[in-house]
């Protein structure tokens, strides 16, 4: 036997001819036979490798032409991005301006609700100013003695009581004393018991207390506090705000704390009520009983 | 002088083949001389040598017959590399050892061949175990018989010479 291998080389030449061979006689075969589709298998085999190189290839240039173009889009972009948000920032503040003109929509709404429900006659106004004292609450609305407006007339809302009219209106403009002053008060009474009382402003929380409540009445947390029309003022009926706790006072009289229904925070429109203020009668049960309405 | 023997009797084997070709059991033919010549020369060669007569063997076969060309010289190169590489790693000069290695050339020849069928005709794979034996048996008796008749043969002609001389060269 003639030994023709010798060397570590000539193993691995010998290997790699082997490998070659039994590639090139695949690839022989595969040219003379043809695939379920009818393609000879070689084509089909190169098509199939070639197609994924083609895939590859493609997936190259796309990354590398997305790639430019978005690094041009981009060149742009940074301009396009400073007009949209002025863009954006300007219809935000129309949006405002248009939820703002809804909200304003609605709160006249409600006041020409009830306008046309109450029975009394009353004038709309726009609340224009607050007080610049802080140890006033009023604020300042502009119908004044020009609209019929005079000393002590009542201001309501849609939910309720919001003060009178106090000193001297000007010819368009008055002064409104809000409920929640200290020195403010109105004759009230509980919805439900018909126990009678005066409702005055306080300087804490809640800021409204019922006073002048006879420790013997029935009055209890949540119980409505409506107007009774006794002082004159405000006409019988409309509420006020809700008994937030009733205790039993150390004298003759219940202490009871009422939360108001008006946010005195945000008043813009009211309605005046054009009654002149008459003596306080002694009889508030029979006054008119709107408070459903008004609700 | 002995690539161009292998060369002949690659030749010869693939004529005697072809002529032989009518001699079959169960379909395939009783003896592959073809296969025999390059385990021959895988044997004598190496695997380098098995490898270029197991191409070149397995691809004439493949051209004469008329079928796929490239199965026979895949599954020829492939036995004929692998009978070389154990050649070179095992003693393989007895005859047993000889026929041993005939033996399982012709099975893992005719293993390659019917699997590449199967790939390439897309069925199952089927290995006809009697007749791929038989042809295994055939063909390693003549494998044998012939490394004895090439290894002894020019021995036995020259002690026939020296005895036929001597003996015409004696008086009575």
């Amino acid at each position: 036997m003639i030994e023709l291998q010798g060397t570590q080389p000539l193993r691995q030449r010998t290997g790699v001819l082997f490998v070659l061979v039994l590639v090139g006689h695949l690839l022989l075969i595969s040219a003379q036979v043809q695939s379920g589709a009818g393609v000879p298998v070689l084509e089909a085999v190169t098509f199939g490798l070639f197609s994924r190189v083609q895939l590859a290839l493609a997936a190259v240039v796309d990354v590398g032409r997305n790639g430019w173009g978005n690094y041009v889009g981009l060149r742009g972009a940074r301009a396009e991005n400073e007009i949209l948000k002025r863009q954006l920032a300007d219809l935000e503040v129309r949006m405002q301006e248009q939820r703002a003109l809804v909200a304003r929509t609605g709160q006249l709404q409600q006041l020409l609700d009830l306008q046309q429900r109450t029975s009394v006659p009353t004038i709309a106004a726009e609340v224009i100013a607050g007080n610049p004292n802080p140890g006033i609450l009023s604020v300042t609305v502009n119908r004044g003695s020009r609209d019929g407006v005079t000393t002590d007339m009542a201001v309501i809302s849609p939910k309720g009581i919001v003060g009178r009219v106090v000193g001297r209106p000007a010819a368009h403009a008055a002064r409104v004393q809000l409920l929640i002053d200290p020195a403010a008060a109105a004759a009230a009474r509980i919805e439900r018991s018909r126990a009678g009382g005066m409702v005055a402003g306080v300087d804490a929380d809640p800021p409204l207390q019922l006073q002048l409540v006879s420790n013997l009445a029935d009055v209890i947390a949540g119980d409505t506090v409506v107007s009774s029309g006794t002082d004159g003022v405000y006409p019988a009926g409309f509420a006020i705000g809700t008994v937030e706790k009733s205790e039993r006072g150390p004298g003759l009289y219940r202490a009871i704390t009422v939360r108001p229904v008006v946010d005195f925070s945000s008043i813009e429109e009211v309605l005046i009520v054009l009654i002149p203020a008459r003596p306080a009668s002694p009889r508030p049960e029979s006054a008119a009983l709107p408070v459903e309405r008004a609700k | 002088m002995k690539v161009a023997g292998v060369i002949v009797a690659l030749l010869v084997a693939l004529a005697l083949q072809s002529t032989i070709a009518g001699l079959r059991i169960g379909g395939t033919t009783a003896v592959n001389l073809v296969l025999v010549v390059v385990v021959y020369g895988a044997l004598s060669f190496g695997a380098a040598g098995g490898l270029v007569i197991g191409t070149v063997g397995g691809l004439f076969q493949d051209a004469l017959a008329g079928g796929i060309i490239g199965i026979g010289g895949f599954a020829k190169t492939l036995v004929g590399f692998l009978v070389g590489w154990l050649g070179a790693q095992f003693i393989v000069s007895q005859p047993l050892s000889r026929f041993v290695m005939f033996v399982a050339a012709t099975i893992l020849h005719e293993a390659c061949t019917q699997a590449l069928y199967a790939v390439v005709e897309s069925r199952g794979f089927r290995l006809p175990y009697s007749v791929t034996l038989t042809q295994a048996l055939v063909n390693a008796l003549v494998g044998v018989v012939a490394f004895q008749f090439v290894e002894r043969g020019p021995q036995v002609l020259a002690r026939r010479r020296a005895r036929s001389g001597s003996l015409g060269r004696r008086h009575f």
